[in-house]
C-alpha cells in the first residue's frame, strides 16, 4: 500500500502566473481605518440549498469578509442515541442508515462491526468481502452526490448531472441488495439481512467498469476550469497540526498533507491486504479536497475490483442461533430451531457486559461507534462519533478573515450531512 | 485510599456483574507494560491517579483517573514525546442509571504511534463538574457542549458552553441521563403552553419584529380597503 499525493495539473488556463497560481485582483482584508462602518449580521439557513441540509450559520460581516462564523445545528435532532437505549441491538440497525442516508450502508456496517467486536463474534468470510463492497460502494455513492452538490454550489449544473445519474445506479444496487434505496439496514448482528441477489456481484461489476468514464468526463469538467480553481484554490486553508487539532478526519485530514486513513492505520476487515493507495493533498484547500475526493473514488473501484474477485461462496450468517434467526423451514420443524426463533425474536440479542469502540473509515471521515452492554439485551449507551458533527466544528477557524461567497465553498468543501450532525 | 476502593466498586459496576470478556491488570504489573507502554508510563507519571487499568473487547485500552488530575494526564498524554495522543476522536459520557456516577469518556488516537487509548473520568451526579480540555484540543469544544447538553456535566473553563443539538431555551433537563423519560418531561400541552408564552422578543430581534409589525399594519390596511370596496 503506497501513498499517492494529489497534483495540481493546471496547464491550459490563461489567467495564471508563473507558478501556476490564478491572478486574482487585490482586495484588503480587514477593517478600513477611516470608514465607520457597522458589522452586519448575516443569516444563512437553517432552509437554504447550499447548507446541504437544515444548517444554520450566523455571519459577521465587515463589507463582504468575515468577522465570525456561528454555527448553529440541532434543527434535525432526532434523539437516535437515546431511542437506542430503548432498543434491541438489532432494531438499532434501522436507526444508523437514517444517519448519514448519503453512505447508509458503511453506517449499518460500522454499527454491527461494533456490536460484534463487543459479543466476540467472527463473521463469516463471504460477510467481511460483501461488507467491505457494500463499504466501498457507498463511499463512491456519498463522494458522487458531495461532487454534484458542491459544484452546484459553486456555480456548474452539469456535473450533478452527470453524478446523479451514476447514483441512480447505486440506488438500483442498493434496492437489489437490501430492498430500499435509501434506508438500506442492510446488516444485521453477526451477518447480513440477506445474501446477496442473482446477478448482483455482475451488476456492481459492470458499474465499476463504466463509472471510470464518467469521473474522467466530470474531470473535465471542473479541475482544470478558470471558476472552479478561483473559487477552491487557496479556500479555507488548514494546515496540517490545526486539522489535526481541530479533530478532521477523512478526506479533510488528507486534504491537509496528514496521512491517517483508517484502513491503513486501524486496519478492520483485511483492508491491509488490498492493494489502493492513501490519497493525500498538500495545501489543505478547498482544491486540494476536492481532487482527494476524486482520487478516493478511483482507489475505491480498485478496492471494489479486488472485492468482487474475492467473494467466496459459503454462509453469510454466522452459524450461531443465539445470533442470527434460523431458516423459516428449521423454525417450523425443528424444535431446538424453533425456540431459537422465539427468544432471538421475542428477547433479542444478548450481549456480555462490557464496551467496545470501532473507528471506520467512512466517506466523511473518522466514523466511531462506542457500545456499552450490562449484560442486556438493550446497550446501556450506544454512541456515535461522527465525523461531520467535527467537521463542521472547524468550519468557522477556516472562514474567518476570508469573504462571503468563500463560506458556502469551504461549507461544500467539508462534505457535511446534517442527519449524522444533529442525529 | 477510600476514594480507590469507591472508584474500584464503579469499575466493577461498569464492567457488570460478571467479570466476563474483561482481563483485570493488576495496579503495576510490570508484564504488561510491553503490550501498551502508555498505561505503565502513565502510571510511573501520575502514581495514584491513576486509579482502574481494563483490557475490553480483546483490545482496547480503559484508564480510569482522577477528576482532578485528568487535565493534567490529558496534556502529558498529548505532549509527552513518547505518548503523542494527538487526535482526540471523542468526549462523551455514559450514564449507569441508579444514582451511580457519570462516566466521561476521552477516546485518544496517537497518529504517530497509531495507538488508542481511553480515559475515563467519574463524575458524581450532585457535583457533574469536570475540566475543560477545550484548550488542549479544539475538537473538545462542540463535545463538551453536546456532553453537557445530553448529560449535563458542567465544564469548567469552557469558553462556550451553551446547549448544542436541544434549543437554547430547553427546560426539560438533560435528555441523554437515564432519568430523562423518553418522550421528554413536558407534555405536548405543557410544550405548545411554553412556547406560546415565551416573549417574541426573545427569539426575534428588534429588527424583524419591526418588519412584522410593518407587513401587519399592511394586512390590516388592505384587509380595510377591501371592506370599503
Amino acid at each position: 500500500m503506497s501513498t499517492k499525493t494529489v497534483e495540481y495539473l493546471v496547464t491550459r488556463s490563461p489567467e495564471l502566473n508563473a507558478e501556476g497560481v490564478p491572478v486574482h485582483a487585490e482586495f484588503p482584508l480587514g477593517v478600513e481605518p477611516e470608514l465607520h462602518a457597522e458589522h452586519m449580521l448575516i443569516n444563512i439557513g437553517p432552509q437554504h440549498p447550499a447548507t446541504h441540509g437544515v444548517l444554520r450559520l450566523v455571519l459577521e460581516l465587515d463589507g463582504e469578509t468575515v468577522i465570525s462564523c456561528t454555527p448553529h445545528i440541532g434543527y434535525l435532532h432526532s434523539s437516535f442515541e437515546k431511542l437506542g437505549e430503548y432498543r434491541t441491538w438489532n432494531q438499532i440497525i434501522p436507526l444508523t442508515d437514517r444517519m448519514d442516508y448519503l453512505a447508509p450502508l458503511i453506517y449499518n456496517c460500522a454499527y454491527a462491526m461494533a456490536v460484534e467486536k463487543l459479543m466476540g463474534i467472527e463473521v463469516t468470510e463471504r460477510c467481511r468481502i460483501v461488507r467491505v463492497i457494500c463499504m466501498e460502494l457507498d463511499r463512491i455513492f456519498s463522494h458522487l452526490l458531495w461532487l454534484g452538490t458542491t459544484a452546484i454550489d459553486i456555480g456548474a449544473f452539469t456535473v450533478f448531472l452527470w453524478t446523479f445519474q451514476e447514483r441512480e445506479r447505486i440506488y438500483s444496487l442498493h434496492e437489489a441488495l437490501t430492498g430500499a434505496r435509501i434506508t438500506t439496514s442492510a446488516t444485521r448482528i453477526g451477518g447480513m439481512m440477506a445474501d446477496l441477489p442473482v446477478g448482483w456481484i455482475e451488476a456492481l461489476r459492470n458499474f465499476v467498469e463504466t463509472l471510470p468514464r464518467t469521473i474522467d468526463e466530470t474531470e473535465t469538467l471542473l479541475t482544470n476550469n478558470q471558476i472552479w480553481i478561483g473559487r477552491n484554490r487557496d479556500v479555507g486553508v488548514i494546515g496540517p497540526e490545526e486539522a489535526i487539532n481541530c479533530g478532521l478526519s477523512g478526506p479533510n485530514l488528507r486534504a491537509s498533507g496528514v496521512e491517517y486513513d483508517i484502513r491503513r492505520d486501524r486496519p478492520y476487515y483485511d483492508y491491509e491486504t488490498y492493494d489502493f493507495d492513501v490519497v493525500v493533498g498538500e495545501h489543505g484547500d478547498c482544491y486540494d479536497r476536492y481532487l482527494v475526493r476524486i482520487e478516493e473514488m478511483r482507489q475505491s473501484l480498485r478496492i471494489l475490483d479486488q472485492a468482487i474477485e474475492r467473494v467466496p461462496e459459503g454462509p453469510i450468517n454466522v452459524a450461531d442461533p443465539r445470533v442470527i434467526l434460523p431458516g423459516k423451514t428449521d423454525a417450523m420443524t425443528d424444535m431446538e430451531s424453533m425456540i431459537h426463533h422465539f427468544k432471538v425474536v421475542m428477547e433479542g440479542v444478548k450481549a456480555e457486559p462490557g464496551e467496545s469502540w470501532f473507528s471506520v473509515e467512512s466517506s466523511k471521515g473518522e466514523l466511531g461507534m462506542y457500545v456499552v452492554s450490562d449484560g442486556g439485551s438493550k446497550p446501556v449507551r450506544w454512541r456515535v462519533r461522527g465525523p461531520s458533527f467535527i467537521n463542521l466544528s472547524a468550519l468557522p477557524h477556516m472562514v474567518v478573515g476570508r469573504l462571503l461567497s468563500d463560506v458556502i465553498a469551504v461549507n461544500a468543501s467539508l462534505d457535511i450531512v446534517l442527519g449524522e450532525i444533529d442525529r | 485510599m477510600a476514594d480507590e476502593t469507591f472508584e474500584e466498586a464503579i469499575a466493577d459496576l461498569e464492567s457488570g456483574r460478571s467479570k466476563a470478556g474483561e482481563q483485570e491488570v493488576p495496579a503495576g504489573d510490570q508484564a504488561d507494560a510491553g503490550s501498551h507502554p502508555t498505561v505503565a508510563a502513565l502510571r510511573a507519571e501520575f502514581g495514584d491517579a491513576v486509579l482502574h487499568h481494563a483490557v475490553m473487547a480483546g483490545d482496547e485500552r480503559v484508564v480510569r483517573v482522577s477528576r482532578d488530575r485528568a487535565v493534567a494526564i490529558l496534556r502529558w498524554l498529548k505532549d509527552d514525546p513518547a505518548q503523542e495522543y494527538d487526535f482526540l476522536a471523542d468526549v462523551t459520557a455514559v450514564d449507569w442509571g441508579g444514582g451511580r456516577p457519570l462516566d466521561l469518556v476521552y477516546q485518544l488516537w496517537s497518529i504517530p504511534h497509531r495507538r488508542a487509548l481511553r480515559v475515563k473520568v467519574s463524575v458524581p451526579l450532585d457535583d457533574p463538574v469536570a475540566d475543560t480540555v477545550s484548550g488542549l484540543w479544539k475538537t473538545a469544544n462542540w463535545l463538551e457542549r453536546e456532553v453537557w447538553d445530553m448529560f449535563g456535566i458542567r465544564f469548567r473553563g469552557h469558553p462556550d458552553l451553551r446547549r448544542i443539538l436541544m434549543p437554547e431555551g430547553y427546560a426539560e433537563g438533560h435528555p441523554l441521563r437515564k432519568d430523562f423519560p423518553l418522550r421528554g418531561r413536558f407534555s405536548r400541552a405543557e410544550q405548545t403552553r411554553r412556547i406560546l408564552a415565551t416573549p417574541v422578543a426573545e427569539t426575534y430581534s428588534e429588527q424583524e419584529l419591526a418588519v412584522a409589525e410593518e407587513v401587519r399594519s399592511h394586512h390590516r390596511g388592505s384587509a380595510g380597503s377591501e371592506a370599503s370596496e
